[in-house]
């Protein structure tokens, strides 16, 4: 019996790429123009290949030399992918080279992975939250050969990662302890790194790219474009829900809804006394929108996914708020922080885009294929956690009052939407579309984002329904309905019913909350625009130019 | 367009004297004139829509902004370029809440 398989598989591989590469391999380093060279002689027909990309760095140097692989060499390639973000990471199905796909999200490719999988061009093993599909590289699915992106490499092959680490440690780990082949495009290579993210001896392979990685500045919101009634919905969250729970731990989205809470914070928030009494401790990325109110001595943590661009010298600059290295610049790491925002916050709250009867909410629309990403994880009821803090035990305590249940407590899970989405769209409907897209895409069950079981609060500019305190599914479908406005589902409720469970404070309006609505205004923005987030950063802030409208 | 009339009788909060327009004329958005009538105690109310179709939804917008406010001699006039029902309703409660002081 040989034990010693996968060892022995990666030095040919090793052997083959010196074999090809001779003396334009430099140690570890080989020139851009012989990468299809590279990956001809380390791939093998039917690998599991990680590509890192995810909503923010793309190893899109890599990527792109893969797709422009001979299908007749290097063919039924099994993907492994957080997101599929560029028309590259299809190109591989199209052309043959890939067969399979695990993955987790795809938002901006969600069509084409529609079309190629109905096509029978792309087989789907599964679809994933980002946790999970880190989990399954370690336990069933460990890829032969990862495709990374790093900041910077020094001779050795050390790598710096940065600010934008994300999720080359748990791709580097994975297939590195499995004796897979690492592959990394750098920046850059220079005699002394900053710090080492990722020990050279992990790495196989380094390629100076001839452009910087991409990466997308996906957490920046413009402040212009909040609404009042954006303003309106973060001043009944922020007195309905994080005063009411005395919330210090927490995950927001990535939307304007919670963008306008963040803004909120240091006007409305403070006008109530809660700075130090709400929002002290984070797992988000590094929201611009939140520099106001880490100026203003609310926040003491931010622990981080990724970075965003244009917040390096701010970041820099707040070392107790942030997670920096020796060297001063930020780390962050998609997998520690995915964890932490399941097990370490009290609450989560975003938007979606379909609401139904029982609560469960869904970004999924028919003929798209979008997936999950984080969302489910943070939006989710953290069943394996047992510390308390007086939020997660007073969301205990209200949905077990009553009951003959042993006492624990519970996540705030939050969901925020208007009632009507743009083009008078209603975001609570009878049934999801992911119902359709279920029977479109042959899955096995339909894709909910966050299931209504997980789901404690919804808000809405008509108030606030709380399902914690909800006892039958009658009354939870009632305050679904009492909050969902003039909706087909909102017009279709039990008057009667809806008027008994405001009596009881399950459903709140703006009024019930002593909300005054004339301050539902944007002056109530710590920054109503991008020059105000810079001013509010001292300078330090340097937004995208696609941001500069000043 | 679309011109949509509703009249509500016996209101019981009468309105101060001065008239109180809030709002602006844009996409999304809404123009709203509330001014104290001789009405016989009704409150009514006049909308110009560019969204046609949606008469329903509006029936049930002011039906329910007069059970909030239960406004008595009130003429609401509306200019409107397609507000959803959020922004209709926010529109109105922080008009009367202004008309009407911290009475409200």
């Amino acid at each position: 019996m040989n034990w010693n398989t996968l060892q022995q598989n990666r030095a040919v591989r090793l052997q083959r790429a010196a074999t090809v590469l001779g003396s334009e391999l430099e140690g570890k380093s080989l020139p851009a123009a012989r990468i299809a060279d590279l990956l001809h002689a380390v791939l093998e027909c039917g690998d599991r290949v990680c590509l890192e990309g995810n909503n923010q760095k793309q190893a899109d140097f890599l990527g792109h030399a893969l797709a422009n692989l001979d299908p007749a060499r290097i063919n039924q390639l099994h993907m492994l992918q957080s997101v599929l973000a560029l028309p590259e990471h299809l190109d591989v199905s199209e052309r043959g080279i890939a067969a399979r796909l695990d993955f987790s999200f795809s938002g901006p490719q969600a069509a084409r992975v529609a079309r190629l999988a109905s096509a029978g061009k792309l087989n789907i093993g599964a679809i994933h939250t980002y946790l999970e599909l880190f989990s399954r590289y370690f336990v069933d699915l460990p890829p032969r050969v990862c495709l990374i992106a790093a900041e910077a490499a020094d001779r050795h092959g050390n790598l710096y990662t940065g600010p934008n680490t994300e999720d080359t440690p748990a791709i580097v780990e994975a297939t590195a302890f499995k004796q897979g082949i690492v592959i990394v495009q750098v920046n850059r290579i220079v005699d002394q790194l900053p710090r080492v993210d990722v020990p050279a001896d992990w790495v196989d392979f380094v390629v100076q790219s001839p452009r910087p990685y991409y990466i997308e500045p996906l957490f920046t919101r413009d402040p212009a474009q909040i609404s009042e009634i954006q303003v309106l919905m973060a001043m009944m969250a922020i007195k309905g829900i994080y005063a009411e729970y005395g919330v210090q731990r927490l995950n927001h989205g990535i939307g304007f809804d919670t963008a306008a809470i963040e803004l909120l914070l240091p006007t409305y928030a403070e006008s109530l006394g809660l700075r130090g009494k709400i929002g002290q401790h984070w797992a988000l990325n590094p929201h611009p929108a939140l520099i106001p109110a880490i100026e203003a001595g609310f926040v003491k943590s931010v622990h981080s996914f990724g970075s965003e661009l244009g917040m390096e010298n701010y970041i820099h600059a707040r070392p107790d708020v942030f997670a920096i290295g020796p060297d001063g610049s930020m780390r962050s790491n998609r997998a520690m922080c995915q964890a932490a925002g399941h097990y370490a916050c009290d609450m989560f709250i975003g938007s979606t885009l379909q609401i139904d009867l029982q609560g469960n909410s869904s970004t999924a629309t028919a003929g798209r294929i979008s997936g999950f990403g984080g969302a489910s994880n943070m939006g989710a009821d953290a069943r394996g956690r047992r510390h308390a803090s007086p939020a997660w035990l007073k969301a205990g305590q209200q949905a077990r009052a009553g009951r003959n249940t042993i006492p624990r407590g519970q996540k705030l899970v939050v969901q925020m939407v208007e009632t009507f989405r743009e083009h008078m769209q209603p975001a609570f409907v009878e049934k999801l579309d992911a119902w359709t897209l279920m029977e479109q895409a042959d899955m096995a069950i339909p894709p909910v984002m966050i299931y209504g079981d997980d789901v404690t609060h919804i808000l809405t500019e008509e108030g606030i329904a709380n399902l914690l305190l909800c006892r039958s599914d009658e009354e939870r479908e009632q305050a679904i309905r009492g909050v969902a406005g003039y909706t087909p589902v909102g017009l279709g409720r039990d008057q009667r019913m809806v008027e008994n469970l405001r009596d009881r404070g399950i459903i709140q309006r703006a009024e019930d909350l002593g909300v005054d609505k004339r301050m539902a205004t944007r002056d109530l923005l710590a920054a109503r625009n991008m020059k105000d987030l810079v001013r509010a950063s001292g300078g330090l802030y340097q937004p995208p130019k696609r941001f500069r409208n000043w | 367009m679309e011109t949509l009339n509703y009249r509500f009788e016996h209101g019981s909060r009468a309105l101060t004297a001065q008239p109180q327009v809030v709002g602006v004329v844009g996409s999304g958005n809404l123009e709203v004139l509330i001014e104290a009538a001789e009405l016989d105690g009704a409150c009514s109310i006049e909308i110009q829509t560019a969204a046609v179709g949606f008469g329903a939804i509006w029936q049930a917008v002011m039906h329910d902004f007069q059970q909030r406010w239960q406004l008595a001699n009130a003429r609401i006039s509306i200019n409107d370029m397609g507000a959803t029902p959020a922004v209709v309703s926010l529109r109105m409660d922080q008009a009367v809440q202004t008309m009407l002081g911290d009475a409200a």
